[in-house]
């Protein structure tokens, strides 16, 4: 039999190679920084700095010799390109380079670095030239192993070395430095000056030749005759087997030590049989697509020379290593609290959540990751290249549920929550009383619905007396939870129901009060209004002087990230309640999500926390946000907010601004409360009386009702627990204090509650939870 | 404080159907399609299992976790 599972990628998954490739590219941040990708040998300068600043000059060192063949010589006489693209450049003055790795070299310098022990090989290769070209290609390829005959016509190493000034790179320098050529696998000749005629001799002796000119120089147009076109990027010349330098001109000494290096890649490639052409962009100086955000970065000049012939000092060369930037893109990561919390970046990230989708077997690690993500947004507004992480989350958690994958605690509650407000308890779809058709809609939303029924109440009032033409009534929820959930089959269902809903009234205009329902409902159906532009410049309950509330924050929620028309209504709502606004430092189209979105605050609580005390940090003036839940997080972690509501319908402003967060359980309520007081109000309705378990009395003391508002026990799972316990007598009894400990599985979590019965109802003593299902015999 | 040594302490709990002594037994627990056999304190008469908070919101806490990310 043949399996066919282990190496196909899962069906569904949300993304593919090519997809990865494609969002991996948006990523600057594994770009090299500018001044390494300007440095044709692509010195690490942003680490050395790090390590200058650090006074750690073993670092330093190690980091040049990575890539400089000869850092003592180089240290000395590199043109530093670098320089011109350093980013400092652009506020203040480019960093020192050169004559920062000149101070590392001249006051720390290293051991000469000693022979690699690299498996020899037995290919040959002759070098004609010792300047920097033919001594670099020697050094690399005598490093690789090749057994390499250096041919100098003069008595020394070193060409047009020996040209520079004394105080400048010293004799004894030029002979230490070369002296790493002293190795078993290099054979120097000097005095052996090579002709056109000697070439031929030469390439039956050696595997491979490489003349150490510049192309087009007296020299090699006198070695190579009519076989001088030599391509620039393989150093290839017209002869198999014979490289030359590529490059025009002995004017860069760092150009030379590249282009002699592209020579030794180029030989390495031959010998081996390898691609001469194949991916070599990124050998010599290029242009990188790191992303620095120079934006209020304060300029610095550069530190001068106390002794300008001397060089640094060392207080002076840390001082300049200081005011490199350290460039990184990290955009997103300054911005989003998530993407700081997993310590890395977008690129890093993305290659995870590839990896955990595919995962056949073993542990996905990366869910809880996958699932903390608020979808926000921000990232994308951030991002140079507009990549958004909320997106790529989102296409994962679908592929996820899709397949089968999800964590059921990740999303179980929030989902659950949501099929309670789209139940008979809370939902329901009425003309205006009076009417048999509706010009408008209102729906409320679940969360403000839940948070403060008595606004609800207030706005259909006045929303029934301010507009003609009916406004019906709709309560229910617009199915965000099973959206950021990933669940599209649950979300799609709600929203089927939803939509034959709202037909069912005529398809009136639909007026949201919360941003999330509008930003589910704006892209689907027509003519959607926020509340806000809706009543900006309606006769307000108060105005002016009527609040006489001074200063506050708006908060955008981040579902109006891009909804110019709602913040504006907002702030035009706000001026005219006489408030004084102030502008968050991420505000509008930079707003920050409260933690709710997403539903971070479920997959991953301790994160929701910080990135709600982030945001509440931002201001120490009394925040307004018109979104419930921002307001109910807000308020949950001490901040004074009101909601906007409040200004315009509240009496007491003072106490709207520091009420307490509803709470999961309260929320129920006020939804179920809010329903049957509606219909009685306005539908003329008897009202109905609790029912069943809902009757039972529960008390609990705050501490209680925090630790079930934390685990996730609503006030209805602990009574249905006592129902069942008192019902058949399932239950423990501790025999030193009469309390009582039961537990109920009402669906798919188990929940246990100690509590204590008293003459009119139970107190609760703690209550906790699981999702393992206890198999029972159960015995009568 | 006197001290039991190692002893297990004696469960607090008793059945509040029957009156009797938790004791130590088999109990099968079951998550997302996989079943676990574990030494429990149950009521041998009723069947009733005692998961205490400790249990809960430790080691079964992980085991669950850990067979969510299977
Ligand atoms: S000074 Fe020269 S070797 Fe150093 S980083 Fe700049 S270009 Fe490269
Ligand atoms: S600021 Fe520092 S990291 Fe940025 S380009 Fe200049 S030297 Fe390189
Ligand atoms: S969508 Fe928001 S929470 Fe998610 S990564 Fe982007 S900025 Fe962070
Ligand atoms: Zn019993």
């Amino acid at each position: 039999m043949v399996t066919h599972t282990a190496n196909i990628k899962e069906v569904g998954a949300a993304m593919d190679q090519v997809e990865l490739r494609r969002l991996e590219s948006k990523c600057s941040q594994e770009n090299p920084p500018a001044c390494t990708a300007g440095c044709p040998i692509h010195v690490d300068v942003r680490k050395l700095m790090q390590a200058i600043q650090n006074q750690d000059w073993k670092s330093a060192a190690s980091i040049l010799q990575q890539k400089q063949p000869f850092p003592g010589i180089i240290s000395r006489i590199c043109d530093h390109p670098c320089e011109d693209v350093c980013k400092r450049k652009d506020v203040g003055a480019t960093v020192a380079i050169s004559n920062l790795e000149k101070f590392c070299l001249e006051n720390h310098a290293p051991k000469i670095a000693n022979v690699g022990a690299v498996p020899p090989k037995s290919q040959t290769v002759a070098v004609v030239g010792s300047g920097l070209r033919g001594l670099t290609t020697a050094y690399d390829l005598a490093r690789k192993g090749y057994i390499v005959t250096l041919f100098e016509k003069s008595d020394r190493l070193g060409g047009n070395l020996w040209k520079h000034p004394e105080q400048q790179l010293p004799a004894q320098v030029i002979t230490n430095e070369l002296s790493v050529l002293n190795r078993p696998n290099v054979t120097i000749e000097r005095n052996a000056g090579i002709t056109r005629q000697d070439l031929s001799q030469l390439k039956e002796r050696f595997d491979a030749l490489y003349i150490g000119f510049a192309a087009q120089s007296e020299d090699a147009l006198e070695l190579l005759g009519e076989n001088s076109r030599i391509d620039p990027i393989s150093c290839t010349t017209p002869i198999a087997g014979v490289f030359a330098g590529g490059q025009l001109g002995n004017n860069s000494p760092i150009n030379a030590v590249a282009d002699g290096r592209r020579g030794a890649v180029s030989i390495d490639r031959y010998l081996q049989g390898a691609s001469l052409t194949a991916s070599r962009d990124g050998e010599g100086a290029f242009e990188s697509n790191l992303f620095v955000n120079l934006n209020k970065i304060p300029s610095l000049p550069a530190v001068p020379m106390s002794h300008e012939s001397g060089g640094y000092t060392g207080e002076e060369a840390v001082r300049e290593a200081g005011r490199c930037l350290n460039c990184q893109c990290l955009e997103c990561v300054k911005a989003c609290k998530y993407l700081e919390s997993y310590g890395g970046y977008p690129k890093k990230y993305l290659r995870e959540i590839y990896n955990n989708e595919s995962i056949v077997m073993g542990t996905r690690h990366a869910n809880k990751m996958i699932n903390s993500c608020t979808q926000c947004g921000l990232c994308a507004e951030v991002c140079p290249n507009d990549l958004d992480m909320g997106q790529v989350c989102l296409a994962s958690r679908e592929s996820m549920v899709r397949r089968g994958k999800m964590p059921p605690s990740a999303h179980d509650f929030a989902l659950r929550d949501m099929a309670f407000s789209n139940s008979e308890q809370f939902a329901l779809t009425r003309h205006q009383p009076g009417f048999d058709s509706s010009k408008y809609v209102f729906f409320p939303g679940c969360q403000l619905s839940g948070s403060s029924p008595e606004h609800v109440e207030k706005v259909y009032a006045y929303l029934t007396e301010q507009l003609a033409g009916g406004v019906g009534l709709m309560l229910r929820c617009c199915g965000a939870p099973a959206h950021w959930g990933g669940d599209q089959g649950q979300f799609q269902t709600s929203f089927e129901e939803m939509v034959a809903e709202w037909e069912s009234l005529g398809k009136p205009q639909l007026i949201v009060a919360c941003s999330t329902c509008h930003s589910i409902f704006r892209e689907k159906l027509p003519g959607v209004v926020s509340l806000w532009e809706l009543i900006k410049d309606m006769d307000l309950p108060v105005q002016g002087a009527g609040t006489n509330y001074g200063k506050v924050a708006v908060q955008d929620p981040c579902t109006t990230r891009y909804e110019q028309g709602i913040h504006e209504a907002v702030r035009h709502i706000l001026l005219r309640l006489g408030c004084e606004i102030e502008e968050l430092p991420y505000s509008k189209e930079l707003t920050k999500c409260c933690g709710f979105g997403g539903l971070t605050a479920f997959a991953n609580p301790g994160l929701a926390r910080k990135i709600v005390e982030n945001r509440i940090k931002e201001s120490t003036a009394d925040y307004v946000a018109y979104c419930a839940m921002c307001r109910d997080r807000f308020a949950a972690h001490g901040k004074r907010t009101l909601h906007l509501l409040d200004l315009i319908f509240a009496d007491d402003l003072q106490n709207a601004a520091t009420r307490p967060d509803s709470g999961f359980s309260q929320r129920h309520e006020h939804r179920a409360r809010l329903k049957r007081t509606l219909l009685h109000r306005f539908w003329q309705t008897p009202q109905e009386k609790e029912r069943g378990y809902r009757t039972i009395k529960i008390i609990c003391n705050e501490e209680i009702s925090k630790l079930m508002e934390e685990r996730l026990i609503l006030l209805e799972d602990v009574q249905q627990v006592i129902e069942h316990a008192e019902g058949t007598g399932r239950k423990f009894i501790n025999p030193d204090n009469d309390n009582y400990l039961a537990y109920f599985r009402p669906a798919r979590v188990t929940y246990w509650v100690e509590y204590q019965p008293q003459e009119n109802g139970f107190v609760v003593l703690n209550s906790y939870s699981h999702r393992m299902e206890i198999v029972e015999e159960v015995k009568p | 404080m006197n001290k039991t040594d190692n002893l297990p302490p004696k469960p607090v709990w008793k059945c509040g159907k029957c009156g009797g002594e938790l004791k130590h037994g088999t109990v099968k627990i079951t998550y997302l399609g996989n079943d676990l056999r574990v030494e429990e304190l149950k009521c041998l008469n009723c069947g009733l299992v005692l998961i205490t908070e400790e249990l809960a919101l430790g080691k079964m806490f992980e085991v669950e976790q850990s067979l969510e990310d299977k």
